[in-house]
């Protein structure tokens, strides 16, 4: 379908075909194999400028939106949603910064970030916080002109990668969500530490640790924005980002779809290509259905976006729900219509499989968007 | 330091088919691309600025819509694009195309390093590089795998041969022919594809380059294409499958039936 994309848009979407084609899709199974995080792909998407999409032109970016965004993890999310991930994750771990650091914070990071010399991390989840961001239990204490960080986050996409991390933390208990505050770490700031890369089902190509803060000093300016508007923040923050991740869900069905209809094409069973069985082209075309409706959502939802920045939340959990759902769907039917060599890891779509689920999982998991959803709904319908 | 990078737009090698009449390679409706071991010629240019400091020009001989490879350049890194273009250059020869390109160079002015790749994989001649150099009274070495050391004064190379490699030192101004081994193309920015876009190509007529008409094109290609024909089939291929023993027993049955 034509969704009239402007020609910056064909240009995005040509530079992150071309690396998706070209170095990606040869490297994703070792990359998978390996656990191995992708810095020579990530340095050549640097080099194209995909870093500086979301970032404004004053700080060395490209100043796009949502949609722009949007079309460049599609593309990359067809070759591998973990490398996908590693990038989307930079942009994650920036947009705080971006959404409420001052401009001399945004000086300071956000060129390095568009240039892909340094990559970002965003540090929310915990052990007993994770769709219930009230229960973080990390803690800043300003002692002096420092701030002090206690605790612990959990399953950081980047962690041991980056060099620029946006953490929430506790700055004020007594004060519940309105005591939360953002604030960035450094590689190397005394008292932080990442730990051992996890073990995971898919997206391996992806870095996943334990931030560890003990003691963790930090200048009293690193507070992005004021103190205790955390939560605010990381909420715009996933409201801006999660369109992405739809877009990663995009990419993987398409790629999903593209193997097995072209398996499909060559597959002889009973004398013929089994594509000419109207059991596997019903398959194949409930696949081509869901991730045409599932683009026009998140296309919509993305241009939405881009015109009416103060009213996203609802558009932004449906796209993210409806596409990375489809992405499972269309995924694991991938598998079924290529049967056992779907199976096999020599074939893509065993990994597409296992990396489709990770989509319904993070950035809120489905359950919490469809309560964002669910009490957006409550608010309209209160109103009416 | 000042690059020229000489490309060639030809017709995608994915994509060939011969004019069943002529015998030639057919280009209508064919995708057109650069030449492939021209972009590696490109990526050496650009690496070469990057560490030295510079600018990269493109230069190619084609017909207008050649326009598309040096925009391709440009957004692979590439700062100024000429395109020498004229009717007048049609059916140009090896001879023909070296003597062009040499008169645009001049037109172009002063530069420290020629670069190209080692063949177009239309024509294949891989006779273009040196025949410029010629012209250009400069020296010149071919199928350039590795540049090894490059100061502001001249480079250590390294030449493909079939046995090994040469290691070469040579100053400038001199022109190299590039293979495939030299690097690996960038993708291009969407700094350079923008830039691309809107940069405009200088266009050079046989009259802006003072071309002798006796020298260019038709006329002045000596290389005159009598036939053009498919070479035959070689011979009878088999494959013998099976055990070893078994492979043996079939090659020796095969070869008898010969005697």
């Amino acid at each position: 379908m034509d969704y009239f994309l402007s020609e910056e848009q064909e240009m995005i979407v040509e530079i992150a075909r071309q690396i998706t084609d070209e170095r990606i899709i040869p490297q994703r199974a070792e990359l998978d194999e390996k656990d191995e995080f992708p810095r020579a792909i990530l340095g050549e998407m640097a080099r194209a400028d995909l870093f500086g999409v979301p970032i404004p032109e004053e700080f060395g970016g490209f100043g796009g939106g949502c949609l722009d965004i949007v079309l460049a993890l599609e593309q990359l999310g067809r070759g591998c949603i973990g490398v996908g991930t590693a990038f989307a994750a930079s942009s994650l771990g920036i947009y705080p910064i971006l959404i409420a650091g001052s401009q001399e914070m945004r000086e300071k990071y956000l060129p390095d970030v568009a240039s892909g010399k340094k990559f970002a991390a965003f540090g929310l989840t915990e052990a007993n916080a994770g769709s219930d961001a009230s229960g973080i239990q990390t803690t800043a204490v300003l002692d002096g002109e420092e701030w002090v960080l206690n605790g612990t986050k959990q399953w950081i996409t980047n962690g041991g990668e980056a060099q620029i991390y946006s953490v929430v933390a506790i700055t004020d208990r007594s004060k519940g969500a309105r005591g939360a505050s953002m604030l960035v770490v450094e590689e190397g700031d005394p008292g932080f530490s990442c730990g051992p890369k996890e073990k995971k089902m898919g997206i391996r190509a992806s870095s996943t640790t334990e931030l560890i803060f003990k003691d963790c000093r930090i200048p009293q300016d690193r507070l992005i924005g004021r103190k205790g508007t955390g939560f605010i923040t990381v909420m715009k923050t996933l409201d801006s980002s999660r369109p992405g991740i739809a877009a990663l869900g995009l990419g993987l069905a398409q790629g999903a779809l593209d193997e097995a209809a072209s398996y499909a094409k060559q597959r002889v069973q009973f004398g013929k290509p089994i594509m000419a069985f109207q059991a596997v082209q019903h398959m194949l075309a409930d696949m081509a259905i869901q991730l045409e409706a599932a683009r026009a959502l998140v296309y919509g939802a993305a241009r939405h976006i881009d015109a009416h920045p103060n009213n996203m939340s609802k558009v932004s959990s449906m796209c993210k729900v409806f596409a990375t759902d489809m992405a499972m769907k269309v995924a694991t039917d991938a598998v079924q219509v290529m049967g056992g060599y779907g199976y096999m890891r020599e074939y893509p779509v065993e990994k597409m499989m296992r990396d489709a689920k990770i989509l319904q999982i993070y950035e809120g998991t489905n359950q919490i968007q469809r309560n964002v959803v669910g009490q957006e709904l409550n608010k309209e319908y209160t109103r009416a | 330091m000042k690059i020229i990078v000489c490309i060639k737009q030809v017709p995608d090698a994915k994509d060939v088919r011969l004019d069943p009449k002529t015998n030639t390679l057919a280009r209508e409706g064919v995708q057109s691309i650069m030449n492939p071991y021209d972009q590696h010629a490109v990526e050496e240019a650009v690496r070469l600025k990057e560490l030295l400091g510079g600018e990269v020009t493109v230069l190619s001989m084609g017909p207008p819509q050649a326009e598309k490879v040096l925009r391709q350049a440009i957004s692979c890194g590439a700062d100024h694009a000429v395109l020498v273009s004229d009717r007048a250059f049609a059916g140009a020869d090896t001879w023909a195309t070296s003597y062009t390109l040499a008169k645009a160079v001049n037109v172009i002015g002063a530069f420290d390093l020629l670069l190209c790749g080692k063949q177009a994989i239309d024509g294949d001649t891989a006779q273009v590089g040196p025949g410029l150099a010629m012209r250009l009274q400069i020296p010149y070495v071919t199928c350039v795998q590795k540049v090894r050391k490059a100061t502001d004064t001249g480079l250590v190379l390294e030449r493909m041969m079939d046995d090994g490699y040469d290691v070469l030192a040579l100053d400038y101004p001199a022109l190299l022919t590039v293979v495939k081994d030299i690097n690996e193309p960038r993708v291009p920015s969407l700094k350079g594809k923008m830039r691309a876009k809107k940069v405009e190509i200088r266009k050079l007529t046989a009259a802006d380059i003072g071309a002798d008409p006796a020298c260019i094109g038709l006329p002045g290609s000596p290389t005159q294409v009598v036939k053009v024909f498919p070479p035959e089939a070689r011979c009878k291929r088999a494959v013998f499958t099976g055990s070893l023993d078994d492979q043996i027993g079939q090659l020796v049955d095969s070869l008898q039936s010969y005697l």
